[in-house]
């Protein structure tokens, strides 16, 4: 088993999101996360969905999601040739002695207070899956409240893109 | 020139471009609108059948025995939920269906209103593809990408769920788009020709090989090819339940079917082989049997033109993407290259082997004892009798094994079946649905007794419209294939009724209840006869009962979830496989 990236283009339509979650729950394929926004061209939604899979299961993921009609392309984003990100929000304690020392933290992982209540700060950081999880652990002793985070997004390195020649064959 | 109609119009004038001729429905409140215009168009017919999975499976039957898309219609809430089965046997079966249903109001969808279901949501993982339209404006382009997804590639059910108020809605004509747009469909239909030329090379190098047929040839068409790729090779063929009839029975180098009730020798050939050519098969469970075990020594080509099917069960050697037709039609050729270059396969010995499995294990039977009729035996008649160019449609269970293994298919399209959903009931209204499209074929439908009450109310619709089908009615009193089960794995304690209880219901009266004749048949004696009778009738459609013995069983067969190694010819006694070569 292992994780792999996948950049899926659909098209912007109601239900496709539905398609593409009941596809893999039908066929035994687990979800690690998903994360769907806009791209470039209003048409087309871009999914990344990170699946734990051996290698040829995510064969069958693969050619299984290009079956589905409003599934315009699919790429594997090697973690190595690709920025993946992820967003994290977490609420943490933080009253007057503690309050330095998360603001110390904050600033060495290069993340961002977002808002301040008198015994809690709100942090939002964005990087690779490890450097969150590096923060997550410093900033556990002091208390974590909350904690929210996205899904993983990726694009790959260079100055080609994946939506190319699919977005092309679009418009044509 | 701009032209108003209403949404309802719209959607019978694109049934109509497209070609529609028939379409098999019950209406109710969502789909009422579109109702007013089918019923009067004047090149559509709409048959009215007594129950939406009747709808669904005359589609199916109307489809597989033409090759053109089957079109059934119900409306929203328990009409579209009926519709469930048949799109899920369309799905596995790979059967161009359109079935359109109507939705309540656009306004009320997700209000629980009456007569409301999320018949999308419900069929999203049993169709190819399905929509749901608000918009009137977008009706007539939905129907022409529903009709073009179901056909194209590897064919399936698409549904249409339509809202009420989108069908009753006035739209111009002009400015309302019916060009498919279809970015993401792309089906690939021209296999890649390094693919093909390595597939030739290892059929001429082979030892054993084995051309494995499944039923995407039958639909692809691709059976002419077939018989030239096989007799150029002089390859020994196996042709899957979903393949009967792509390669014609009694042709030397056919071995029937391999799978669970399949012949010794062509489970044997599979088994044994170092070469397995698939084409438009998918190494379905009850053709490998236990998967870890399946064809050990074979090298696997395989040819579909569904992707996700190469390497979902079976690893392929030679992966082939394409349209059956023109992978057969380029393999031949390719073969053809390999022979012209000097290279050719040499089978003698495999079929050594194969002869001597297919003359020491033929498919046959037993009489019974108790001087009974042998179910095996009034099919076998049957197919004697209704002949080559008859299309016969079974349902599931023991009758639909001895219907394929009894019955010599020589034509595709003559073969109707549930496979890979089984669905007992398939069989009169397929048998509906097939003599719709085909009028002049005589039409079988090969039931048994507990297959056959679950849509027998078919018949009724049958009568009133001038479907004249046949029903050959297998009765054993009870579920012939569970019983067996019960008999050979669960100690034989039954779930069904003592087979010698009073026979309910009279099947005969049932029939005749219906509008359509009874015959009843309980001798051997009397098989040929009423046959004949029946085939005499064609002003209304015909129910035979044909009394046959209770407790008859299906051989071969391989258990479930064990080796093609572990196939038994009968009761705990196995084919001695090593014979011919010590």
């Amino acid at each position: 088993m292992s994780r792999h990236t996948l950049s899926v283009l659909v098209e912007n339509k109601p239900g496709v999101l539905a398609r593409i979650a009941g596809l893999f729950s039908r066929r035994g394929f687990n979800i690690d996360s998903l994360a769907v926004g806009p791209t470039e061209h209003p048409e087309v939604s871009r999914m990344t969905i990170v699946v734990n899979v051996a290698d040829s299961p995510l064969e069958q993921v693969t050619k299984q999601l290009n079956k589905l009609v409003n599934v315009i392309k699919i790429v594997e984003l090697e973690p190595g040739q690709s920025v993946q990100r992820e967003l994290l929000l977490v609420k943490v304690r933080a009253d007057l002695d503690t309050r330095s020392h998360v603001l110390e933290t904050v600033t060495l992982f290069r993340a961002k207070v977002v808002d301040v209540a008198p015994d809690a700060v709100t942090i939002e950081a964005t990087g690779s899956a490890d450097k969150l999880d590096a923060l997550l652990r410093v900033l556990e002793p002091f208390g974590i409240k909350e904690l929210v985070q996205s899904g993983l997004v990726a694009i790959g390195r260079g100055s080609r893109s994946i939506s190319d020649r699919a977005l092309r064959a679009l418009s044509a | 020139m701009i032209e108003q109609v209403t949404g309802a119009q719209a959607l019978i004038r694109a049934l109509e471009g497209v070609g529609t001729e028939a379409v098999f429905g019950i209406p109710g409140g969502a789909i009422q609108p579109a109702y007013d215009p089918l019923l009067g168009s004047n090149r559509i017919r709409h048959i009215l059948v007594r129950h939406e999975q009747g709808a669904g499976h005359a589609a199916e039957g109307y489809a597989a025995a033409t090759g053109r898309v089957g079109v059934c219609m119900a409306t929203s809430g328990p009409g579209a939920t009926n519709l469930v089965t048949p799109i899920a046997d369309a799905c596995m079966d790979s059967i161009p269906v359109v079935a359109i249903t109507g939705q309540v109001p656009s306004m009320a969808i997700g209000t629980d209103a009456f007569q409301e279901a999320d018949i999308r949501g419900i069929t999203l993982p049993i169709t190819k593809h399905n929509y749901l339209v608000t918009d009137p404006g977008e009706i007539p382009r939905t129907i022409a990408e529903a009709f073009h997804i179901a056909s194209t590639g590897r064919p399936g059910p698409v549904l249409v769920d339509i809202a009420k108020d989108a069908l009753q809605a006035v739209i111009d004509t002009a400015g309302v788009s019916a060009d498919i747009d279809l970015p993401g469909y792309r089906p690939v239909t021209r296999p890649h020709a390094k693919q093909v030329r390595e597939a030739a090379r290892l059929l001429v190098e082979a030892a054993r090989p084995v051309l494995y047929v499944g039923g995407g040839t039958i639909r692809a068409g691709a059976s002419r090819e077939l018989f030239v790729l096989a007799e150029l090779l002089g390859a020994p063929v196996v042709t899957t339940l979903m393949a009967r009839g792509a390669f014609p029975d009694g042709h030397r180098l056919h071995l029937g079917m391999p799978g669970m009730h399949g012949t010794v020798a062509a489970v044997g050939a599979l088994q044994r082989s170092d070469l397995i050519v698939s084409l438009g098969a998918r190494f379905d469970d009850r053709v490998t049997g236990k998967l870890s075990t399946f064809a050990p020594e074979a090298k696997v080509v395989h040819a579909d033109i569904d992707p996700a099917e190469i390497g979902k069960n079976r690893a392929a050697d030679v992966p082939i993407v394409g349209h059956a037709r023109e992978v057969i039609a380029d393999l031949i050729v390719a073969v053809q290259a390999e022979y012209d270059a000097g290279r050719r396969g040499d089978y003698e010995v495999w079929w050594r082997q194969l002869d001597g499995w297919r003359a020491t294990y033929p498919i046959g039977y037993v009489q019974p004892d108790d001087g009974s009729l042998a179910p095996q035996y009034a099919i076998q008649r049957l197919g004697a009798i209704a002949g080559p160019d008859a299309i016969y449609c079974a349902g599931v269970g023991q009758h639909q094994m001895w219907a394929a293994q009894f019955i010599s298919y020589q034509k595709p399209g003559t073969f109707l079946s549930s496979g890979g959903l089984g669905t007992m009931g398939y069989a009169v209204p397929a048998a509906m649905g097939a003599k719709v499209g085909r009028p002049d074929a005589t039409v079988w439908a090969v039931d048994g007794d507990g297959s056959f009450q679950m849509t027998s109310q078919e018949l009724a619709t049958c009568a009133v419209n001038e479907i004249p089908i046949k029903v050959a009615l297998i009765n054993n009193s009870g579920l012939g294939m569970v019983r067996q089960r019960e008999a050979l794995v669960y100690n034989s304690r039954s779930a069904g009724p003592d087979p010698r209880s009073t026979r309910i219901p009279d099947f005969v009266k049932l029939a005749e209840a219906m509008g359509a004749h009874g015959l009843r048949c309980e001798k051997a004696e009397e098989v040929d006869a009423v046959i004949e009778r029946a085939m005499s009738l064609d002003d209304a459609p015909v129910v035979v009962e044909f009394v046959v013995h209770h407790d008859a069983m299906v051989w071969p067969m391989v258990p479930a979830g064990t080796s093609n190694e572990d196939i038994e010819i009968a009761r705990g006694l196995a084919p001695q496989w090593e014979r011919e070569e010590a």
